[in-house]
This record gives C-alpha cells, structure tokens and sequence, in this order.
C-alpha cells in the first residue's frame, strides 16, 4: 500500500460477497461516507498495474481479456488516454452492471478513478445505456459527492446489442453512430478522439477497487488457480429467486441454482454465457470463463416451453440486432434465424445448412457479433437434437414458446 | 518477412473479384462475400495476391506484412 489516510483501512471482506458486500436491504444506492466506513479510502494508484496483473483479474464484460495486460498496454502509449466505463450492458438477459452501478456506485467510480490515475488518464468517462434512467439519475448524484482531481463525464449510449463494443462505444462517444469498427487500430492505442483509450467493464473496474485496497492475495483467495476471485452472475429462468448472484469462479452450476432457492420448476437445460453463449445440461459445470461464463449471463430453461422457439426467437433478435456493416452477419444471422424458425415450425429440415452457415460466418465480422450468435446456434442444434426430431416428425410441440429468454431489456 | 490478406469486411461489399483472382487462397461464402485464407503467402503466390488486392473495387483487401498485436486479441 502506498498512501494511508488517517482513517483506519477496512477489513477485507471475507465471503463470496466482495462487491455486493455492501449493498443495502432497501436497494437504495449506498453512498460515499457509508461507502468509505465499508471499504476503507482508496489507496493510491503506484503499483497498481502490478498489482492487477498479479491478482490475475479478467475482464467481466465478456471478453475475458486480463485487465493487468490491459492497462500496462494503455499506460505504454506516448499520449495521454482516456478512461471509459462500459456500463452500457446491451444484452436482454444481463443486469449485473446496472445493480453495481444502482446499489454501490461508488465502487465502480473508485475503481474507474484508480484505473486511470495508473494509466495517466484526466478525463473519465462513464457509459450507461440510454434507457438506463435510474442508473443516470444515481450515477449523477454519486458523482456530485465526490471530490476527485479528474474530469468525469456521463455519456448516454443508443441502446442496442452491439453498441457496448468496445469500438462501437468509443465511436458513439465521438458523434458517431454506434457501430463497431475495423480492428487494428485497438482501443488501446487509437481509440476516443485518435487517443489511446481505456475501456473497461464497470465489473471490472470495481474488482479494481478492492485489488487497490486488500492487494491480489486476497484476491485470489477465492475462485480458481487460472479463474481467481468472484463474478456476479445474472441468474433468470426457472428459478425461485431469479437475480444477480456473486458466486467464486469454479462454483458448479448447481450451486448457483441452490443460492437462488432452487428450481421454480422442472429444467431442461442452461444457457450459460448468455446469447453469445452455449447451451448444456450438465448441472455440476463449473462456471469460468473458460467454461464459457462470459458476462455472467446464466438463465434456466423449463422444460415446459419450446427451446426451439425459443432459440429461433433469440437468433432473429440477434440478426436484427447486427450492426449491418458485414456482409456475413447482415445476411448470415437472419439465414441462420430463418433456418432456425423452419425447424422450429417443423416445416423443412435445414440443418446441413445451419450447421454451414454457422461455420462461414464466424470470425468474419468487424467485431464477435457473428462469432457469438454462430456458437449460440451451433449450440442449441446440439442440444435440442432430440427435440428437432420431434418437430420435424410430428410438426408440431408439446410446448409454446413461454418467453424465457427475453428479447429486450427490463 | 511473410505476407498475409487482410480484408476489412465493413468496406466489403462482396463484388466477388478476388476469389477469381485469387482462387488458391480466397473463397466465397454462400452470400458472395470472400472468406480468406490466414495462412502466410509463399512468394510464388504474391503476384496473384497483388493483383487480388488492386482489383478489389472497395478497396477493402490490402497485403500486410505479418505482425502480433500486443495486448489484445
């Protein structure tokens, strides 16, 4: 630790709840005198990127890219960059950003402000989505009580799947429309306004606090070897308690559902990592980012709806939701929704197709968009074989299609 | 140093010509837009993939030189 306050450093916290160790029963936001008794000040930013770097940190925003890498890269370049929290969390099916961001607000800010003195950064600018007017609305005030010596800005992002691109981000934030762009240049060396930029995933940044004040040992207290810490989990589905969940990385899928009051009713399946996710039935995986995490998007499928419906509903939204830029996303994704909705309807078996077009279009876009809605597809071909069989044959399903995997926010 | 495609796809608009130039190393998806080969290009193939390059009417082909990107992937 490089600088002391005169008040007393907190104890670490101890459980699986690090960042939602704070949050308050009657969901308000916590605010920075409550926020500063929980955590102790923040400690300063010499030494951080080592210390990042040591606590083996990954990016939570679904990249899994390790933000210790991240920041040495950005903190190398010759100008001064600029620091962005990706708040936007465009996916339907996640909402941990927007609970860290509504309930303990000022860790993410900490974490931002840490990150950015190590990298050299004056201006901070946070990123939430525009319909995310609670989060606005907190953010504003959290912001007005502290006294920092950095310029933050709040920016509003077009709500969209695609738009919380690290690309598409730093385009929207320079007038642009929020669509991806070609990489190289990366972010980290010619992003917001031809500067190196810094963006990270508010998760992320707010793991970075706690890195600063209780050092990457404690970090690495809980988790796994290659997957240390905890990861907030948005658990929807056939649960009791559906909800953000802090679970360690390696924590079997079962016992996320066991912390979320079990099955509501009878599951089929999961979909673990969300729509650029896959698929699986087995209840003891261990949820890494290996083992396809992602942002922490878990949801439970009943075995009383129709996963084929289903996972056609969600490969349309995801085709309608490319940036439209790639030619093999713009027409691919919608082939692949619409061989998906064939089979769905029993009516034509396109499968030889599906399983070819899911193969052409990943890796071909600007961005992970096709590569993500391509192993979405692949993975429900997989998993519901038994199922497309029964379509096709009796051409029709025991179940409708409940709506469990929702399509757009709230 | 070894050589290698790179195709920007956002500039791509799937006219086609660089698989007919460039057969050895460039296909075309079911849509028409060109799926490149990453493998290096062995000098004895460099000529045709110039020609793929300068033919391309969106300018979205280019020839570079291999190269790792450090700090991301």
């Amino acid at each position: 630790m490089t600088t002391r306050t005169t008040a007393a450093p907190a104890e670490a916290p101890h459980g699986v709840a690090r960042l939602l160790a704070g949050m308050r029963d009657d969901g308000r936001p916590v605010g920075l005198q409550e926020h500063l008794g929980l955590h102790g000040p923040l400690v300063g930013g010499s030494g951080l990127i080592e210390r990042v770097t040591a606590s083996g940190l990954r990016g939570r925003g679904g990249g899994g890219f390790p933000t210790g890498t991240k920041l040495r890269a950005v903190a190398d370049q010759r100008k001064r960059p600029f620091t962005v929290v990706n708040g936007t969390e465009g996916e339907p099916a996640s909402r941990k950003d927007k609970a860290l961001l509504r309930t303990v607000p000022h860790l993410v800010l900490d974490g931002a402000l840490t990150a950015a003195t190590a990298v050299g950064s004056r201006e901070i600018i946070i990123c939430i989505a525009r319909s995310a007017a609670r989060e606005r609305a907190v953010l504003a005030a959290a912001l007005a009580e502290r006294r920092d010596k950095v310029h933050w800005r709040l920016a509003s992002i077009p709500d969209g799947f695609v738009s919380g691109e690290e690309t598409a981000l730093l385009s929207a934030l320079g007038g642009r429309a929020a669509k991806p762009t070609v990489k190289p240049p990366y972010p980290f060396e010619r992003g917001l306004d031809n500067a190196p930029s810094l963006v990270q995933n508010a998760e992320t940044l707010a793991h970075v606090a706690l890195i600063a004040r209780h050092g990457p040992g404690w970090f690495r207290s809980l988790g796994t070897e290659t997957e240390p810490g905890t990861a907030l989990v948005s658990l929807s589905g056939a649960v009791r308690r559906p909800g953000v969940y802090e679970i360690e990385l390696g924590t079997p899928l079962q016992g996320l559902i066991a912390q979320a009051g079990g099955p509501s009713e009878q599951i089929d399946a999961y979909l673990v990592g969300g729509y650029f996710g896959g698929w699986t039935r087995e209840a003891d995986l261990r949820l890494t980012a290996s083992s396809g995490l992602g942002a922490g998007v878990v949801v439970a499928l009943p075995t009383a709806t129709c996963a084929l419906a289903e996972t056609a509903r969600i490969a349309r939204y995801l085709a309608n939701e490319s940036a439209g830029q790639c030619g093999p996303c713009a027409r691919g994704l919608a082939a692949l929704a619409g061989g998906l909705e064939q089979l769905a309807s029993g009516k034509y078996d396109d499968r030889s197709r599906l399983a070819r077009w899911a193969q052409q279009v990943a890796g071909r876009g600007a961005c992970h968009h096709p590569d993500g809605a391509a192993r979405f597809v692949t993975s429900a071909l997989a998993t519901f074989a038994a199922e497309t069989d029964t379509h096709l044959k009796h051409r029709r399903c025991r179940h409708r299609d409940r709506g469990v995997l929702r399509a757009a926010g709230a | 140093m070894s050589k290698l495609l790179r195709l920007d796809p956002i500039a791509c608009d799937g006219h086609g010509l660089c698989a007919e130039l460039f057969p050895e190393r460039i296909r075309l998806d079911d849509w028409g837009f060109p799926i490149v080969d990453q493998r290096s290009i062995p000098p004895a193939l460099e000529e045709h993939a110039r020609r793929a390059v300068a033919d391309c009417p969106k300018i979205a082909l280019r020839l570079v030189t291999a190269r790792t990107v450090p700090g991301e992937r």
